[in-house]
């Protein structure tokens, strides 16, 4: 399925289980024997997945100007979330990009960044609500539009995590993949309007067992004047998880330990 | 869109009409309330403390302060006089109406002994921390809020510059003795406070130092 406007027919009785391997289009230097799954995310749409350690998730923008809200949860205790300040201060950054680590509150990698066409990631967790929606594109919902209807990044969100029992006390401040917002000397946002371009891609490996949710909503700062989620692809593979000498482990000493006390769970 | 530019604004406040005073001990936890209208000022009364401080909904406790909504809100990150924090349901929560300090931070958070063995060593972790302060205020408390709660937070007194290549500072502070920031509560609030207790970096100027609360009021 690559839009909610291009919804497939039900698969034939004899070939019951609908799993094209949509990742040989976006991501075809993937080790076949290792993809776990693949899937186009439709602009708007929103998913979940317990990923294990060792696991990687490669994201595809497969039109310009993508956005994917991320967030991210133990499997094993969801008390422990990725924590935006923490991750920023321990990194001294403001965006993200291979080398980086998405931390916990209890100062372990959840997942590294290993490989990113971009270069900038927006961690300033800005998310698109409804009320913000409609007021910017205007009303588009379900009864005139059915599946074309306006998804908010906040509310696919709060579908995800509610799934796994968690509330809106627990909805943190995500991650933005493919977006980027700089701030000048002010203090001000600056949104990159042509920052991401069809085939970008970015991959996190996670480096505990993770709950993840992400929405593929426009970022609320996006200036364009009509709602325009873009899709995107995405694969799951067995990566391994990280190597003595691994790039992220090397790339800051604080990476080296927020790596080492999520190993430290797996002795 | 409020542009956050520093805004130096006195306050018309005087201190002798206070309702409360209080004297925020260095590296002690503070779990108080404001009602809708109450105004409440934080006093750096040596220099260069942060304030490290969560708001929360006193009738809701699901509603809390959001560093990312009310950075959206104003277009940008250092919080001054005319700031308003907004909650996780896009509801105002306080206004900062007076700032002798001029620049506030939203984006460095609280320090934690788990954060601490990342940043420094792993044999910090038996330091004393904000999240421990803010565990313990809320352990003690018992209303209902926990460790989920603990959002990202304000510190005030702070200085975060993010620069335009998107990289994080730890600036030497922009507080100074008895500088303050003064806030007006525009719902009923919980105010949870950690005087930061950290010792492994200059954000408290590697010395701790008790803060004053002063509580006016709906006039």
């Amino acid at each position: 399925m690559d839009s909610f406007t291009d919804i497939p027919a039900n698969p034939p009785v004899s070939d019951p289980v609908d799993t094209p391997a949509v990742w040989k289009r976006f991501a075809p230097e993937l080790p076949a024997e290792k993809i776990m799954f693949s899937e186009i995310v439709p602009g708007g749409g929103h998913w979940s997945y317990l990923m294990p350690r060792g696991s990687a998730l490669r994201f595809v923008a497969l039109e310009a100007g993508a956005n994917l809200s991320v967030v991210l949860y133990s499997a094993r205790e969801k008390l422990e979330r990725y924590n935006m300040p923490d991750s920023l201060k321990a990194q001294h950054t403001a965006h993200y990009t291979r080398g980086h680590t998405l931390m916990s509150d209890m100062g372990r990698s959840l997942a590294s960044i290993t490989v990113d066409s971009l270069g900038w990631h927006d961690p300033l967790g800005a998310l698109l609500d409804t009320e913000t929606m409609r007021r910017k594109y205007g009303e588009q919902r379900f009864e005139a539009h059915r599946n074309a209807m306006h998804r908010s990044g906040k509310d696919g969100l709060l579908i995800e995590i509610g799934k796994y029992g968690l509330t809106k006390r627990d909805l943190v401040a995500p991650v933005n993949l493919f977006s980027k917002v700089s701030v000048d000397a002010e203090g001000r946002f600056a949104f990159a309007p042509d920052h991401c371009k069809a085939g970008d891609f970015v991959e996190l490996r996670f480096d505990m067992d993770v709950l993840v949710a992400y929405s593929s909503a426009p970022h609320p700062l996006d200036p364009s004047p009509t709602y325009a989620a873009k899709k995107i692809g995405l694969a799951a593979w067995r990566c391994g998880p990280a190597p003595a000498d691994d790039y992220n482990r090397r790339f800051r000493p604080e990476c080296a330990r927020a790596i080492h006390n999520a190993d430290m769970q797996y002795l | 869109m409020t542009a956050t530019a520093t805004r130096i604004v006195e306050s018309p406040l005087r201190a002798e009409l206070a309702a409360q005073r209080i004297r925020q001990p260095a590296g002690e936890p503070w779990l108080g309330e404001l009602k809708r209208g109450q105004t409440l000022r934080i006093v750096d009364l040596e220099g260069n403390q942060a304030a490290d401080i969560i708001f929360y909904n006193r009738n809701d406790i699901a509603e809390h302060y959001s560093a990312t909504d009310t950075m959206l809100h104003q277009g940008g990150i250092y919080l001054t006089t005319g700031s308003v924090l907004m909650s996780n349901d896009g509801n105002a929560m306080l206004t900062i109406v007076a700032d002798t300090c001029g620049r506030h931070d939203t984006l460095g958070g609280a320090c934690a002994a788990e954060s601490n063995t990342v940043r420094y060593a792993l044999q910090k972790k038996f330091m004393h921390s904000c999240r421990d302060n803010y565990l313990l205020a809320l352990q003690h408390a018992d209303v209902g809020l926990t460790k989920r709660d603990l959002v990202p937070n304000v510190n005030f007194f702070m200085n975060v510059p993010v620069t335009e290549d998107g990289d994080l500072k730890f600036d030497d502070g922009v507080s100074g003795p008895g500088k303050y920031v003064e806030l007006r509560a525009e719902m009923d609030v919980w105010v949870l406070l950690s005087n930061c207790p950290q010792l492994n970096n200059p954000c408290n100027a590697y010395n701790p130092t008790p803060v004053e609360f002063l509580i006016w009021d709906a006039t």
